[in-house]
């Protein structure tokens, strides 16, 4: 079932076109990805999906309802963890939590939120005093706190450490876990590979590309593989151009690349291992979302 | 109203945790009221001075100054850094309404402002002889007409500054030449004809002069009345309409 849905939406400010053309739909439960390079409109779509922006033209419908008409309704139901928007300088942790779990009908427990990010020991903490990573996991929380269906998180990992990042990364899987559907904004595409069921690719204000991880990798060369090895003995090219899966062996000195699809790290492993043969320095190179990214867009991220 | 009544609370409770705020709001006006109250004869009517005395113009220049600077400096800056830092866009995304911070920091300030001017009447009547309001109902009047007129200017600014470096700026450069006109630096009594015409028609300038007549007992100009009363509709009728929360 679609809880977000965007057809043909269009923004765009006095100077320039932020979205020409974007239509998504996001299913519940799922971990949807917005990926593309900064400037690509990411962010003002996200936006006019949380009812912060109003399109200048095509229809938004999330959970049902019109961002633009319903906007109260709608922020009862979905969270926002917004870029660069920061609390007081002296506001505590634990007063940010509680004054925005008030402003809901239904809260989450928000002393709950403080144990499960990792808060409880800075709740009595200022703003102002918090590390990048701690300010980032409050501003999780903010967008929790309400007990949404949606959470809108937008590069909440960019500035902090690949430790932090990493972790963040286990987080919103939690979330996800927890039932609410997780809109990913990000210009990582480790991230995107790692985290998301569905990846959104934006260009220029416009959808180049929206499918899953695997499926954007294999349009690239058709998930083709690089197997490359030294073995210990000899060994004849047609003991693997026999192999199903293998389009290509090329030789370099005593190297050999296999290139292939499917299992055919399996297929060439097994060979080699029935025909006692060690594979020294075995490496295997497949095409990732970086790389799918260059194909689709023409160019890359950053 | 409970989400206005959570951040109110929460806001008066950032306000006592910035003294220096706190402190600048109240400190100059009494150190500026302490200062003169020391001169000799402060409590006595002055012919040349309309028959005020040093003590009462001091004093009723002291009670506008503490609600200039709340109103031309503090909300400025305060709202327009609220603004750069994104705090009110992420209040817009929650289901409290943004503009309940607005009124926070209204009440907040003008709480402060209020406190300032007891500690003032008190402090003045204590020490230096100064004495209370004669018309207090008209002082309360004119006191909350002269609020609404400075806090409508400094919501105006908040409202058009493009950053809090800008609205700490557009305050200050707002408040000194009405401070001018108002006879902070030189008295009213001193100025020539076309400067107190033009005094009449700015905010503080019509504050002051129907503060410090209420506090004489002498008739409020109508015309200060009304001036006040425009600034306080049209500015916060601006403010209104081009108050950007991001």
């Amino acid at each position: 079932m679609d809880v977000i849905e965007v057809a043909n939406l269009r923004k765009s400010y006095s100077d320039h076109v932020a979205v020409d053309d974007v239509s998504l739909s996001v299913e519940r439960g799922e971990i949807f990805g917005v990926l593309g390079p900064n400037g690509a409109g990411k962010t003002t779509t996200v936006e006019c999906v949380a009812g912060l922006r109003s399109p200048d033209s095509g229809t938004i419908r999330v959970l049902g309802l019109d961002p633009g008409r319903d906007r109260a309704g709608l922020r009862r139901r979905l969270g926002v963890q917004l870029q660069a928007s920061e609390l007081p300088e002296k506001m505590k942790v634990r007063e940010a939590l509680e004054m925005y779990a008030s402003f809901y009908e239904h809260p989450a427990d928000w002393r709950a939120l403080l144990d499960e990010w990792g808060l409880a020991e800075k709740r009595d903490t200022r703003y102002g005093k918090l590390s990048g990573g701690q300010k980032q996991r409050l501003s999780i929380a903010l967008a929790l706190v309400g007990n949404p269906e949606i959470a809108v998180l937008d590069e909440l990992t960019t500035g902090l450490d690949p430790q932090a990042r990493r972790d963040t990364w286990a987080l919103i899987e939690r979330i996800r876990d927890g039932g609410v559907t997780v809109v990913l904004v990000t210009h990582f595409m480790e991230e995107a590979e790692r985290l998301c069921d569905r990846v959104a690719v934006i260009d220029s204000g416009r959808v180049a590309a929206l499918d899953t991880p695997e499926a954007l990798v294999q349009r690239v060369g058709g998930g083709e593989q690089r197997i490359r090895f030294r073995p210990s003995a000899p060994v004849e090219d047609r003991m693997l151009t026999d192999l199903p899966d293998v389009r290509e062996v090329v030789r370099d000195g005593r190297q050999i690349t296999v290139v292939g699809t499917g299992n055919v790290l399996h297929a060439v492993t097994s060979v080699l291992a029935r025909n006692q043969i060690v594979a020294a320095d075995l490496r295997v190179d497949a095409a990732d979302l970086d790389d799918a990214f260059i194909a689709i867009t023409g160019h890359r991220i950053d | 109203m409970s989400a206005f009544t959570k951040i109110t609370a929460m806001e008066l409770r950032l306000h006592w945790r910035e003294p220096a705020v706190v402190l600048f709001g109240l400190l100059l006006p009494v150190a500026l009221l302490a200062g003169f109250g020391m001169a000799p004869g402060v409590s006595k009517p002055d012919p040349a001075n309309g028959g005020l005395s040093l003590g009462q113009y001091i004093a009723s220049i002291a009670v506008t100054l503490a609600v200039t600077i709340m109103g031309l400096t503090v909300v400025p800056t305060a709202l327009a850094t609220y603004r750069e830092k994104g705090i009110l866009r992420r209040l817009s995304a929650s289901p409290a309404p943004p503009a309940a911070l607005l009124g926070a920091q209204l009440v907040v300030n003008v709480l402060t402002a209020c406190f300032a001017t007891v500690v003032l009447l008190v402090l003045g009547a204590l020490l230096f002889g100064v004495a209370p309001p004669a018309d207090p109902l008209m002082f309360v009047v004119a006191f909350a007409l002269a609020v609404g007129a400075i806090f409508g200017v400094g919501l105006l600014i908040a409202a058009l500054a493009p950053s809090a470096r800008a609205g700490n700026g557009i305050g200050m450069i707002t408040m000194f030449p009405s401070l001018f006109f108002a006879g902070f630096y030189i008295p009213w009594s001193a100025m020539p004809e076309f400067m107190r015409r033009v005094s009449d028609f700015t905010p503080l300038g019509a504050s002051i002069q129907a503060v410090r007549a209420a506090w004489l007992g002498d008739p409020v100009h109508p015309l200060h009345l009304v001036i006040m009363a425009g600034y306080a509709v049209v500015a916060g009728a601006l403010a209104a309409r081009f108050f950007r929360w991001s």
